[in-house]
Parts: structure tokens; C-alpha cells; sequence
């Protein structure tokens, strides 16, 4: 049998993918948050010694695939981020979560900015300030995200060492 | 085990050494694209994902057809009959043309125009990338669907599958800022390139010069050239026409006939070099490097794109 971290964490990841994928009216979808990458953060905050460099490289991939970019643009870009987040979780930890939301929204803006930059690179670049919407939004949701994450965790979760 | 600190050299070591994987995958996977495997295991794990997302429009699909009347049923049903009686008189005459077309081609001697084979695709309700025009259907390897296959709806021509998976494809619409298609004027039998623009509703043609014969409401089909699609199917019409004479070319664009937002319904297409083969999925695998040498118009990388400039004259 799965711990029950691992299956809240399986399942909020499965969420997360569907959120990615789920039809939004037009003028939504450029607003629409990175929500894996987010999730990923907190599991990376929450569980450091399970959510390392390497699930967040698998992840990334997963996202590729669901994208239909190129292998490994997501996945660098959210390998590096949950690398800093794994590096700094004590310190994340205790910041407030307007504190917690600002660095999240450095963190979104750098792997926003490597896909961006794979994109340049093989030449189809979006052309549009819109692009970076998806940081600005998930840096406003992570209190949300944070606290209900953090309930869900608790409540399922055998150990809530935080 | 629950360590307090958990910095150390492992976590930057692992981190340098996926930098050097990501940067290698994406070398092969945008050069190559011999990854198909991995993407296809990958996307076994996604495939729950996309069947969750779909199915409430599935249901409601289902449902509608569930609970319309008997009445409506019937109506939609003579509607039909009526539709396919009008449909069967002019394939009649179709029929009789098309034998005649290949009678005479076999006077001339020229290449015999065969038959495609169809199969029905549904698109699955997913959102895939907002600044890229991707489609997923229903259908994979374990249909014979293979990477490069022309796609179409009841208007047009619609796109190609650019990545192929055993239950799912992805496909790329003409109007994608990489997606280039040999296309032909209906009136003049002028050829050229259409190139999409990243807007869904039109595409560019380029290198066209001052002094050829186009008029809007020009009618573009698929040329057949770089045989990837197949020929003679419409792409778009012509909605505007900018002649600079500052410039080289003229600035022409058209607008995609296939309804590209709302089908729900595809078809996929085998040509003629792709006979319709049931499961197997290896010799879908192989084809693309061959096209993409031979025929680079299609090939949906932007480098590549930049090439078929001197095919389009």
C-alpha cells in the first residue's frame, strides 16, 4: 500500500495536470496559473526529503509530453526551481506567505523565462507581455494554494511534521 | 528518515548533472526526434488525465443524444436520408468523372490518382499550450495513425499529427506558427506556401510576386507537393491581398476553410505512400526522417520552414 503522503501527493499532482489541461474560455487561458509547478513547490517545501531534483525533473517531463514541446524545456525549468526550493525550505518555511508568494513569484518568473527561452531558441517565441500573466497569477494563488495544501496534507497526511 | 539538514553536495550534483540531460534531450528531441518512445511511455501516465478532463464533455455529448425526443430524432433522421439522397446523385456523377479522369490519365500515361483511406478521429477536449495551435485526438498507433498524417475536417484541410502515442495523437493545426502546407490556387493552378501565422483565423502566403493572378475569394487546396497531404483538398480562401510595390512580395493572406475551433469530429488520412497498416507501429516510426529530408515544406520546425522559399515560386 502507497503512505497516505504519497497518495495525497500523487493526487494533488493529478489535479494539478488536469487543471493544466482542463478547456478555458479564450480570454482565460493566458491567465491560467503553472498549477504543477506550484504544487510542486509546496511538496517541495513540505516533503524536502521526497520531492528533490529528481521528481521535479520527472514532473517537468510529464509536462513536456502534456505540452507538446520539446523534451526537457519544462523539465529544466522546473528542476532548477525545486532545486532552490529544496536548498531553502527551512527558510521558506517560516517566511509569511506574502514573503512565500514573492519568492514563488521569482521562482514561477525563472522557469517561465527558461521555457521562454527554449521556445526562442527552436523559434516559435509567444510574442506577448501576456506570456508572464501565468507567473503574476501564481504568485497571487500561492496563499490559497499554500493554506489548502497544507489542510489537505494534515488532515490525510500520517505525518505533519509542519 | 528525517534528517534536519538536508543541503549537500547530492541535491547540486544531481541538479548539474540534469542540467546536462535536459540540455541533451532537447538537442536530440528538436534535431532528431528520435524520442518517440520516451514521449509515448510519458504520455501512458497522462492518458488518465486526458479521459478525466474529456469526460464531462463526453457525457454531455451523450446525454444530449440520450435524452433528444423520438421527434427530434425522426426529423434529424429524414433530414439525413434527404442529405445523403442529394449526396448519392452527385457522387453518381462523380463517380463517372473519376473514371473517366483515370481512363484518360492511363492515355497519357500519368501517374494513377488513387484513393485515400479515411478513419474518424475525436478531438479530446484539452487545452494543450495557448501560444501553440495543438489538437489531441483519440486516435494512436494502435489505429495506425503515424507521425506526419494529414488530418481534415467536413471544410478543409486541418493539420498534420506531429506526435504520435498508442492511444492519442498530437496534432498541429495549419495556422500554427511553425506549420507551412503546399497549397495551389483553384482558378490559376499557382503555387505556393501556406504559412500559419499563430492567428487562428489566417494564414500567410509569401513570396508571391507583383504580378501574379490573385484575386480575393480565391480558393487555395493542397498541392500535393512535398506528398504529405494528399492533393486537391481546399485549405483556405484568400480574404486580402496588399500590394506594396515597396516591397518584393505582395502580402497575401487567406483564411482557414476547416472550421479549426469548433469540429469536434476529424479525419485522419492515409495517403497513398502510407497504405492503411492495422497495428504496427514501426513503420510509422521511421517514416518521418525519410520526409523530412525529402520534403522539408511540412516538417513542422521553423527552421525547415524558412526553406521551401525557393519551392514556393
Amino acid at each position: 500500500m502507497l503512505p497516505n503522503n504519497l497518495k495525497v501527493a500523487l493526487l494533488s499532482l493529478f489535479v494539478a495536470f488536469m487543471l493544466t489541461i482542463i478547456p478555458l474560455p479564450g480570454w482565460v487561458v493566458e491567465f491560467r496559473p503553472d498549477w504543477v509547478t506550484l504544487v510542486l513547490i509546496y511538496w517541495a517545501m513540505a516533503l524536502p526529503e521526497r520531492t528533490g531534483v529528481t521528481i521535479g525533473w520527472l514532473v517537468g517531463l510529464m509536462l513536456d509530453v502534456s505540452h507538446g514541446a520539446i523534451l526537457g524545456q519544462h523539465a529544466l525549468g522546473l528542476m532548477l526551481v525545486i532545486y532552490i526550493v529544496h536548498i531553502q525550505h527551512q527558510r521558506l518555511r517560516v517566511a509569511s506567505l506574502v514573503q512565500q508568494a514573492i519568492v514563488i513569484f521569482f521562482l514561477l518568473l525563472l522557469k517561465q523565462l527558461i521555457v521562454l527561452w527554449v521556445s526562442g531558441i527552436v523559434g516559435h517565441a509567444p510574442d506577448t507581455w501576456l506570456y508572464f500573466m501565468p507567473t503574476i497569477t501564481g504568485a497571487m494563488l500561492w496563499p490559497w494554494i499554500y493554506i489548502i495544501m497544507r489542510d489537505v496534507r494534515r488532515k490525510f497526511g500520517y505525518r505533519a511534521h509542519y | 528518515m528525517q534528517t534536519l539538514f538536508l543541503r549537500g553536495p547530492s541535491a547540486t550534483l544531481r541538479m548539474i548533472i540534469f542540467v546536462i540531460i535536459s540540455l541533451a534531450l532537447m538537442t536530440v528531441d528538436h534535431r532528431w526526434k528520435h524520442l518517440d518512445a520516451v514521449r509515448n511511455t510519458l504520455s501512458y501516465l497522462l492518458y488518465p488525465v486526458e479521459y478525466v478532463v474529456d469526460l464531462p464533455i463526453r457525457l454531455y455529448y451523450w446525454s444530449e443524444e440520450v435524452m433528444s425526443s423520438q421527434q427530434n430524432l425522426l426529423d434529424e433522421n429524414r433530414q439525413l436520408r434527404d442529405m445523403q439522397l442529394q449526396s448519392r446523385v452527385q457522387l453518381q456523377k462523380l463517380d463517372i468523372l473519376e473514371k473517366e479522369n483515370e481512363r484518360l490519365r492511363k492515355l497519357l500515361s500519368a501517374t494513377p490518382k488513387t484513393t485515400e483511406d479515411h478513419l474518424i478521429a475525436e478531438i479530446i477536449s484539452v487545452d494543450v499550450d495557448p501560444y501553440r495551435h495543438f489538437i489531441v485526438l483519440n486516435k494512436g498507433t494502435n489505429d495506425g495513425a503515424y507521425r506526419g498524417q494529414p488530418i481534415i475536417d467536413a471544410h478543409g484541410v486541418m493539420g498534420q499529427i506531429v506526435y504520435v502515442n498508442a492511444m492519442t495523437s498530437t496534432a498541429m493545426l495549419i495556422t500554427d506558427v511553425s506549420h507551412a502546407i503546399p497549397v495551389q490556387i483553384d482558378r490559376t493552378g499557382l503555387r505556393s506556401v501556406a504559412f500559419g501565422t499563430g492567428q487562428t483565423d489566417y494564414l500567410d502566403l509569401r513570396h508571391i510576386p507583383h504580378n501574379a493572378d490573385l484575386r480575393v475569394g480565391d480558393k487555395l487546396i493542397s498541392s500535393g507537393l512535398g506528398e504529405r497531404f494528399p492533393r486537391n483538398y481546399p485549405v483556405a480562401v484568400i480574404t486580402k491581398i496588399d500590394r506594396d510595390t515597396g516591397e518584393t512580395f505582395i502580402d497575401v493572406r487567406a483564411e482557414p476553410l476547416a472550421q479549426l475551433d469548433t469540429s469536434r469530429e476529424v479525419l485522419l488520412v492515409w495517403t497513398q505512400n502510407h497504405e492503411k497498416a492495422m497495428p504496427e507501429p514501426e513503420q510509422p516510426a521511421e517514416t518521418p526522417d525519410k520526409d523530412a529530408i525529402e520534403k522539408p515544406v511540412e516538417e513542422p520546425d521553423k527552421e525547415d520552414v524558412e526553406e521551401p522559399a525557393d519551392a514556393a515560386e
